[in-house]
């Protein structure tokens, strides 16, 4: 059986690397704070294994995970030196290899969907061939080593370690933004055990006004929005509204018909989503990886969709779900 | 109430643009005292979120085989693609993304698209190009317009598409919280239904926002022409 757990020791190696590439580079300034960063996380993504079944000390990979975010907060990692092809290198290889060019950006997805669709279901001697729930993640990283070997082969790149190079570059355009996403998911749950969740329900409670249908609907959504915002993350807003109005109020009051009411409760958080930088995988780091001035670029370009539509999601539930 | 403190640290943080691992890392902190936790229990805390949450990350293993295909000409290659169909403005592009995008997450295929394989390395760079021919040399603000939309539709194409797909975890987070907590028995199926028009709605509101970018960069491009003719330019 392929376990998830191999795809993240891929991303260590990768880190690892990276960071040998960053220690090496006597241009890079920030060389020491930079090995240092890639380093550590390629330990916290080997060690994480460890944790995850028990075995492992959380406390090592906490430790671990705080030094990153110091590091982070000195600013590193830095970019280090780019070793590129120029904008005319960039030109005459165009000409010389065409659409050939598409073929390992192709795979990618080719791959990874043939992963996710077909061998997700595979089993070998009654077991899964991939490790359950995770089918899309490692056809995501089987895709990427596949493409990688096509492009080697198609550009007749002799120099294993170019691609790397090349991926150097673009994780340092990214930087500590690529760990942002996890250190939400921690906070996340730090949140809900301080109990966020059973303040926003009192907070609910007490602004919620009885026997008025549209109100409720109102409350609903909004509180799915907002608790999104705030949590990053629309999965944790739902339990929580869900228990303070949606199943008391909407359900079991005004009757809805409950799979729209819980569905159209769900992608009003989704509105939210659009529209916070605590949702920094979909937010931050895409504006990161284009090399975008203005972090919050494509929350601006969101928002604008993110407000009419959920006023769209309001319209629905009241005028449908009752 | 006294947790709300944590988040206040947070949106302060975020709003004032404060390095966002330093604002998380405090927000963690704070949150776990106020819940009493002990420093080492907060530091587990970290440890064990971090590894459970390691998915999130795995995206940047596609790196080193963009990289790679960036260095021999990829996006040279999807700009000369474009500039040869001439009625394809950025607009229509992007708005074509938008569909393509929604539709194959809606049949679970959400690893067809994403910011690292698809927006930076093709979609980013064929917008870019069909301004370009529209309106030659673009402004930072235009270039910095085009990306944010590209990125933006990716997004917006996910989260509305891939609801409709049965297997998807917000639908299982769902059905799995409403029949555990309520002892109900809901179809998966009809969730995914109920998600139809909301997913109509997105593609119709962001798909008519894409192809008024290309007014947008007109007036950009106008702006900018009369910026640069005053001599001051932006470069």
């Amino acid at each position: 059986m392929i376990k998830v757990e191999w795809i993240f020791w891929l991303c260590a190696g990768f880190f690892l690397i990276v960071a040998v590439l960053r220690l090496t580079d006597r241009g890079d300034t920030k060389r020491l704070g930079s090995a240092a960063f890639w380093g550590i996380l390629a330990f916290t993504f080997v060690y994480g294994t460890f944790v995850t079944t028990g075995s492992g000390s959380s406390l090592v990979e906490g430790i671990a995970v705080l030094a990153l975010a110091a590091l982070a907060g000195v600013g590193h990692p830095g970019r280090g030196t780019e070793r590129t092809t120029s904008q005319e290198e960039r030109k005459a290889l165009a000409d010389r290899f065409g659409n050939r060019l598409f073929i390992p950006a192709l795979l990618i997805p080719l791959v990874a969907v043939v992963f996710a669709a077909a061998l997700a279901k595979v089993t070998v001697g009654g077991h899964l061939l991939l490790e359950k729930d995770f089918a899309t993640i490692i056809g995501l990283g089987v895709a990427s080593v596949v493409a990688l070997v096509a492009g080697m082969v198609i550009f007749r790149e002799r120099h294993l370690a170019t691609p790397f190079r090349e991926g150097d570059r673009l994780l340092g355009h990214i930087g500590w933004a690529a760990i942002l996403p996890q250190f939400l998911a921690t906070l996340g749950l730090l949140f809900n055990e301080a109990g966020v969740g059973k303040a926003v329900s009192r907070i609910t409670n007490a602004v919620l006004p009885h026997g008025v249908l549209l109100l409720a609907v109102l409350v609903y959504c909004l509180g799915m929005a907002l608790f999104t915002m705030i949590m990053g993350n629309a999965f944790a807003a739902f339990p929580v509204m869900t228990a303070a109005v949606g199943w008391p109020i909407l359900i079991q009051q005004f009757h809805g018909n409950p799979p729209a009411v819980f569905a159209i409760g769900m992608l009003a958080g989704f509105c939210g989503t659009l529209a916070t930088p605590m949702a920094a995988n979909f937010n931050l780091v895409p504006a990161a990886l284009l090399e975008l001035k203005d972090q919050y670029g494509p929350i601006k370009a969101q928002i604008p969709t993110a407000v009419p539509l959920w006023v769209c999601n309001v319209a629905i539930m009241y005028f449908f779900a009752f | 109430m006294w947790v709300l403190l944590a988040v206040a640290v947070v949106v302060v943080g975020f709003a004032l643009r404060l390095n966002s691992m330093l604002v998380v890392t405090v927000a963690g902190i704070t949150a776990g005292l106020i819940a009493g936790l002990s420093p080492v229990a907060i530091i587990r805390a970290f440890g064990t979120g971090f590894a459970g949450s390691r998915s999130v990350t795995v995206f940047i293993v596609v790196l080193p085989v963009i990289g790679l295909i960036e260095r021999y000409g990829l996006q040279e290659q999807a700009r000369r693609l474009i500039s040869r169909l001439r009625r394809l403005t950025t607009g229509r592009l992007l708005a074509a993304y938008l569909l393509i995008r929604q539709a194959t997450c809606a049949l679970g295929l959400t690893a067809v698209g994403g910011p690292a394989q698809a927006v930076r390395p093709i979609v980013a760079p064929m917008s870019e190009a069909a301004a370009e021919r529209e309106h030659g040399r673009l402004t930072d603000r235009m270039r910095e317009k085009i990306r944010s939309s590209a990125a933006s539709a990716d997004t917006v194409g996910l989260f509305f598409g891939e609801d409709i797909f049965v297997a998807v975890g917000s639908i299982l987070l769902i059905t799995g919280f409403v029949d555990a907590t309520y002892h109900l028995k809901l179809e998966a199926l009809q969730i995914a239904l109920w998600a139809i028009p909301t997913a109509v709605c997105a593609l119709v509101i962001h798909g008519v926002r894409m192809l008024r970018l290309d007014r947008t960069l007109s007036r950009m491009a106008e702006q900018g022409r009369t910026a640069s003719g005053r001599g001051g330019g932006s470069r």
